[in-house]
Parts: C-alpha cells; sequence; structure tokens
C-alpha cells in the first residue's frame, strides 16, 4: 500500500498548502481608487507611513474612475480615492457618500510622436486637439469611461470638436486602462491624453514623448470620500475616517508632495484645512 | 443432474442482425461445454444466461436461483494486490472485513498464488492473473461457474493449470458452463457438447458421442477443420 | 532575440534573490490554484465518472454542457462570483470579495467542468474495459463509478493537472474577484497584467518565464510520480 500512503500524503500536503492560514485577521480598510495612483506607486509610497501611525492596513483595488465609484455604490469598499469631480459629485448627491474632501492634484499632459506631425506642441490644451484633429492624426482615447476618459471628453468639447461627427479611424477607442492604452499608442505612434504620474513611471515609451503641458485646464483634483455606512451599514467608519484624516493632514500631505520619480514631483496636494 | 435451466426460444438482435436465433436448451449437465465456429453466438449465449446482455426475445427459466460467478477470456485486474481483487468481488457480495480477507487468501492457495497475493495484479502474468481471476470467481463459491474461453490468450502450462483448477472447482460441486477452442480440452472438461452454429442450436450431445459421431454436417464439418 | 535575453536575465536576478515579494506572490498563486483544483477534483471528479458510467435521463445532455462549459470564459466567471460575493450581491453578508477565498471559489467554478469532463473520457474508457467483469460482480454503478476513479487515478491526474494549469494561468477571473490588491491577492498573472499595463515589458514577461518554470516544475513532478506508480501497479 505504498502508493495509497504517497497518494493520501500528496493530497494532504496539498489541502495543507492551500488552507494554511490564508490570512491572518489584520485590521484593514478597502479603498477603490484609479490606476494612476496605484501604477504611479503613489501608494507604494503612502500607504505604509500611513500604516505606521495607525496600524491600519490599506487594500487598494485599482480601477478607472467610474467603475471605482460603482464598486464603492456596491458597497464593496469603504473609501473611495478618485478624479472625476462632476461623478464624485454625483457619487455624494445619490447618497453613496458622506462628504467630498479633496486632496491634491496631478495633471494631465498629451503625449506624442516626438516627430509631432499635427504641430500640436505648446501649453494650449485646446489649440493642440484641435491641430491634431485638423491633420486626422492618429489619437487613443481610453474609452473606458475613466477620470481620464472624462476628463478628455470635456477638452474635445471645449475645443470646440465634435466628436460624434468627426470620429473616424484617427480616433482609436480602445475601452482599456491608463497603461494598456500606452502600450497602444506607443505601438501606434499615436497621441494620447494621460496623467503625468502615469506616464513618469511608464516604461514602454516608444517614440513618446511629451507635447502638451502645463495649462492650469490640464490640472487634475483627487477627492477622497467614505462610503456612507447609511447605505452599506458594514462601511468600516472609523478606519475609514482614519485615513482620510491623514491624508488630509500636514503629515499626509507632506508625505504626498515627497513623492517623486526621477526628481520630479506628481501629485501636488491641496487639501483645504 | 436433473434440469437446473431451460433456455426457451432465446434470441438477440443487434443492429437487425440476429445473433442468437430462437434458440431453445435444457441443460443438466454439471459441466456443459459450447463450441461452434468464430461468430457463432457462444459468448453472446454466455453473457445471456449470465444476465449481462438483455434478450430480444424468449426467456430464461432457472429450476432454481443459482448464484453465478463468470471469467472472461482476458482477466480485468483492478490496479492494486491480487489479494485486493479478489477480496473487491466478496466485499461486493457482503462480508465482514476479516471474513473476506480469510476467504480471498483461502481461493488464492487454492489457485496456487498465495505467496503473490501481495503483488500488483496487473504486473502477474496472463496465466497468474487468469488463476486470480478464478480465485476471485471460486471465493464467492458460486453454483454456477460460466467461463468464456478462459485460455484462449495463454500458453500451454497456463492453459493445463487454468483447466486443473476449473475441474477442482467443479469437483467442489458448480455447475460448469464454458465455451472453447482447445478441442482436446473440451473433451477433458465437458460431459455434454452443446454446439452452435450462426446463432441456432444444432445439436446437444453427449461429450463421447459428439467426438466420435457428431450428428450435424455442420458439427462434422468443424471437427474436421478444428482437428485435421 | 534581444527582446527575451533581458527578461531572462531578470528572471533569473529574480529568482537567485529569492525575492520575498516574489516568493509571496508565487505562493499566493499555489496555493490558490492548488485549493481551486482540489475542490475541482472533489466536486468534478465524482461528477464525471457518473457521468461515464450512469444511466439516467438528461445525461447525453449534461455531458455536451460539461465539455462546453471547459471553455468558459474566466471574465465571466469572475464577473458571476463578483456579482455573488459582492455586498449588494446574494452572498455580500460573509465579506468574502476580494480575498484569496474569493479567489479560489472563481478558480474551482472555472476547473470544475473541465475536470469533470475529462474524468468522463478516462472513466469511459475503463467502464468500456470493466463493465462486463464490474456488472458480473454485482456492483451497482454508483459502486462501480467509485471503483473506476480508484482505480484510474493515475491517469486522473492528468485531469487535475489540465484544471490546475487552467486555474494558475487565468488572470480575468482572480483580477476582478481578487481586485488585485498589493500583498493581499495579487498572484502571479495579476501582477503580469499589471507590469504589462506600467509598461515594464521585460518585468512582465520575465514574471511570465518564471510562472511557466513553476508551472512545467510541478508537471514534471507529477508526471515522475504517475510514471512510478504505473511501473509500480501497471
Amino acid at each position: 500500500m505504498i502508493t495509497r500512503r504517497l497518494f493520501c500524503s500528496t493530497l494532504a500536503a496539498c489541502s495543507l498548502l492551500a488552507a494554511t492560514a490564508i490570512h491572518a485577521q489584520e485590521r484593514y480598510i478597502t479603498v477603490s481608487s484609479t490606476t494612476s495612483t496605484e501604477q504611479s506607486g503613489l501608494f507604494g509610497h503612502l500607504l505604509p507611513l500611513f500604516e505606521k501611525a495607525s496600524g491600519i492596513k490599506v487594500r487598494v483595488v485599482a480601477l478607472g474612475t467610474g467603475q471605482a465609484l460603482d464598486m464603492a455604490r456596491r458597497g464593496d469598499a469603504d473609501v473611495v480615492f478618485v478624479h472625476d469631480k462632476a461623478a464624485e459629485e454625483k457619487f455624494i448627491a445619490e447618497g453613496y457618500g458622506v462628504k467630498r474632501q479633496e486632496v491634491m492634484y496631478n495633471d494631465f499632459v498629451v503625449i506624442g510622436p516626438k516627430a509631432d506631425p499635427a504641430k500640436a506642441a505648446g501649453k494650449d490644451i485646446l489649440e493642440g486637439l484641435r491641430r491634431i484633429e485638423a491633420v486626422k492624426a492618429p489619437f487613443v482615447s481610453r474609452g473606458d469611461k475613466s477620470g481620464t476618459h472624462a476628463a478628455e471628453l470635456r477638452y474635445w468639447k471645449a475645443a470646440g470638436v465634435d466628436l460624434a461627427a468627426k470620429k473616424g479611424a484617427w480616433y482609436r477607442d480602445t475601452g482599456s486602462g491608463m497603461g494598456p492604452a500606452l502600450n497602444t499608442a506607443a505601438s501606434m505612434n499615436a497621441y494620447i491624453l494621460a496623467d503625468r504620474g502615469t506616464w513618469l513611471s511608464f516604461k514602454n515609451r516608444g517614440d513618446l514623448g511629451i507635447v502638451v503641458e502645463g495649462d492650469t485646464k490640464l490640472f487634475n483634483q483627487y477627492g477622497v470620500i467614505l462610503v456612507n455606512p447609511a447605505k452599506h451599514a458594514h462601511v468600516k467608519q472609523a478606519d475609514g475616517q482614519k485615513f482620510i484624516d491623514w491624508i488630509v493632514s500636514a503629515e499626509g500631505q507632506k508625505a504626498i508632495a515627497e513623492y517623486k520619480i526621477g526628481g520630479e514631483q506628481l501629485f501636488f496636494p491641496n487639501a483645504k484645512r | 443432474m436433473s434440469i437446473w435451466l431451460t433456455i426457451d426460444n432465446l434470441g438477440l438482435t443487434e443492429g437487425g442482425t440476429r445473433i442468437i436465433d430462437a434458440v431453445s436448451l435444457s441443460l443438466s449437465a454439471q459441466r456443459t461445454l459450447v463450441l461452434g465456429p468464430n461468430g457463432a453466438g457462444k459468448s453472446t449465449l454466455l453473457r445471456l444466461i449470465h444476465g449481462l446482455l438483455h434478450p430480444s426475445s424468449g426467456a430464461l427459466r432457472w429450476s432454481q436461483p443459482l448464484s453465478q460467478a463468470m471469467v472472461f477470456q482476458r482477466p480485468v485486474m483492478l490496479r492494486t494486490t491480487a489479494l485486493a481483487n479478489v477480496v473487491y468481488g466478496l466485499k461486493l457480495k457482503g462480508c465482514t472485513a476479516h471474513e473476506c480477507d480469510r476467504r480471498a487468501r483461502q481461493a488464492l492457495a487454492h489457485v496456487g498464488l498465495e505467496t503473490l497475493a501481495k503483488r500488483p495484479a496487473r504486473l502477474l502474468s496472463g496465466g497468474e492473473q487468469q488463476r486470480v481471476a478464478l480465485a476471485r470467481a471460486w471465493a464467492l463459491e458460486p453454483e454456477l461457474l460460466i467461463l468464456d474461453e478462459p485460455t484462449a490468450s495463454l500458453d500451454p502450462a497456463s492453459s493445463r493449470e487454468v483447466e486443473r483448477i476449473i475441474n477442482e472447482i467443479a469437483a467442489g460441486g458448480a455447475r460448469i458452463l464454458m465455451t472453447t477452442h482447445n478441442l482436446g480440452q473440451a473433451r477433458r472438461v465437458a460431459e455434454e457438447i452443446v454446439f452452435i452454429d450462426r446463432g441456432r442450436i444444432a445439436e446437444q450431445t453427449p461429450v463421447a458421442e459428439f467426438f466420435k459421431l457428431p450428428r450435424t454436417p455442420a458439427a462434422q464439418d468443424f471437427l474436421q477443420e478444428e482437428m485435421p | 532575440m534581444h527582446e527575451f535575453n533581458e527578461p531572462l536575465i531578470t528572471a533569473w536576478q529574480l529568482v537567485a534573490a529569492a525575492d520575498e515579494r516574489l516568493a509571496g506572490i508565487v505562493l499566493l498563486s499555489l496555493r490558490v490554484s492548488l485549493a481551486a483544483t482540489l475542490i475541482a477534483c472533489i466536486v468534478g471528479m465524482p461528477i464525471g465518472a457518473l457521468l461515464a458510467v450512469g444511466r439516467f435521463p438528461g445525461r447525453r445532455v449534461l455531458i455536451v454542457l460539461f465539455n462546453g462549459l471547459m471553455g468558459l470564459p474566466p471574465v465571466v466567471v469572475g464577473l458571476l462570483i463578483y456579482l455573488m460575493l459582492s455586498r449588494a450581491g446574494p452572498l455580500g453578508a460573509f465579506g468574502l470579495l476580494f480575498s484569496p477565498e474569493a479567489m479560489i471559489i472563481a478558480q474551482a467554478v472555472l476547473v470544475t467542468p473541465i475536470v469533470a469532463a475529462l474524468t468522463r473520457q478516462v472513466i469511459a474508457d475503463e467502464w468500456s474495459e470493466y463493465r462486463e467483469q464490474l456488472r458480473s460482480l454485482g456492483a451497482s454503478r454508483t459502486r462501480a463509478a467509485a471503483t473506476l476513479l480508484w482505480d484510474g487515478r493515475f491517469s486522473l491526474s492528468t485531469a487535475a493537472l489540465a484544471g490546475f494549469g487552467r486555474a494558475i494561468a487565468e488572470v480575468g477571473a482572480v483580477m476582478i474577484v481578487g481586485g488585485n490588491i498589493d500583498g493581499v491577492t495579487r498572484v502571479m498573472t495579476t501582477t503580469i497584467a499589471l507590469e504589462t499595463s506600467k509598461g515594464d515589458l521585460p518585468l512582465a514577461l520575465a514574471l511570465g518565464f518564471i510562472l511557466i518554470a513553476v508551472v512545467l516544475a510541478i508537471n514534471a513532478v507529477a508526471y515522475a510520480l504517475r510514471g512510478w506508480a504505473e511501473r509500480h501497479w501497471g
């Protein structure tokens, strides 16, 4: 019966490995946030500091802003940390959030081929977009209802470009996150609107570089909201509030300002206290 | 022996072909061998009697219920020891673990395999595997043992050993119903021969008479071809 | 070929450095996928055996169904499990979303049809060989199914391995129900997806090589064990 013993012990070993305390009980909150904060490495920098200060672990689920808010609507997050003011205010108005607090901003940049075939380079985002559309230079859109996608649509509208009428092969609606969209733009040598943080930490740049930057219209405000315990009773109200209080505190704001990639600051704290 | 099975107008049709065609037969001998050319329906008849196949027509009438066991041309061995293979059959009939083990060891001893009891059954030779199959059947103490060409794929020495075991089981009182291609074996084992040709019973004759003077031309042809 | 050199070197460096985070991710991948495969075997193998041996109305429909479900898209499974486990869903009260348990559930659902369908094939082959002998001995169909499961254990390891391979390689389901949370639900495939979206293709590929190596190693061990067992039992 050697094989029976072997068989049984293999089975037992597998189940043991599978079952070994997959998670030790720990104090944590769940934050639904955007890919820009996660992938730029900001959370990797902030969360250990917060954990040290509070003893609370933060589990971040990074999605597009629209998805992140929907996830919170279903009650699957304690705090949302996103960047689409209009959508956030709608979220509050629906009663899903307690209160919106501004935390920081970063800025969007237009990325494009270094050769800049559309001659879009400059400080003016609206003029830049008009020129891209005028020569039908390839442009990659997130198309995923994220905060960045919403901002992009606002800029096109402000630039007076009626996308519904002008959309063509040049405008690629990819329905993907910031990173995958950048990968697509790099392989097509196309223009794209991106947040600076993701761009700076993005490695597969190909022949792309920053084309438009510095327009105040490109500032991208982040807000933080506690999910309303009145809607979802299991929300970790106290710990969630602690996270919000910390991130808008002097300590949290300083930590945000200190995060740099290649010596460049990515996020600019601007919480109102 | 008195008649223990009456077969009444038995038929089996598969895909439009009549494999067993209106067979009527009374079995009373203790050791009956079914002979016939390839494809005559010998194996099918055995399977119908054992209950593995259901007849399309006709019926089997048992004079009294008989416990049965069957041994096949190719022994089916489970991937475990020889002993556990014998125990498996006993367990299905229901006995305590201790009792099963005792009877299984006894059966293995009867077939001369007690020393190989703990060997993996599938690694035994063909002849040894067939003896394990016989032990598995024997352990059940059947009143009727059905054997479908039990020595067809064995070498002469193994065949003789299997034949010896069959005779011993018969000596214990079990009825034997068997097919074979080996006419010498048929002559040694049988009391009565049932000769079957193209799904029909050609003749049913005591063994001595069959080999001396078969009644039907089909049986005559068969004997001439098999024993030149 | 130089696109592959850098990832290979990176992969080697990660392994050589015994990177603790990488080890955690690999271990979590193994735990989740092994647990899911185990559940899938416990549920799927008896189903497969009964489909092979049993005779009941709807059997053919079920066979086609399980064969079809082998191609279940992971994203769809992920979404269904997400909606079930979400706080707003029917099982929300357990608070399982974004946990390794949720990932195990999703992968088990994904893999069970594969294990069941492959088991059915293995057992059906065995059944055609054993059928008469088992029926002659008086085994019921349920008993026969159990016997064949044990007897076919070496061949069935292939079904389990196919299930495991599918589980550990999929990304769609675990991404949705696990949330790819750093240190909690981040496994090999979701890390690879993340690094790809960060544009760090060499690192993503390096992690891919490590994943392949882990899967190959497990298959090699299983293959060797099976070979040994088959030589031992025939």
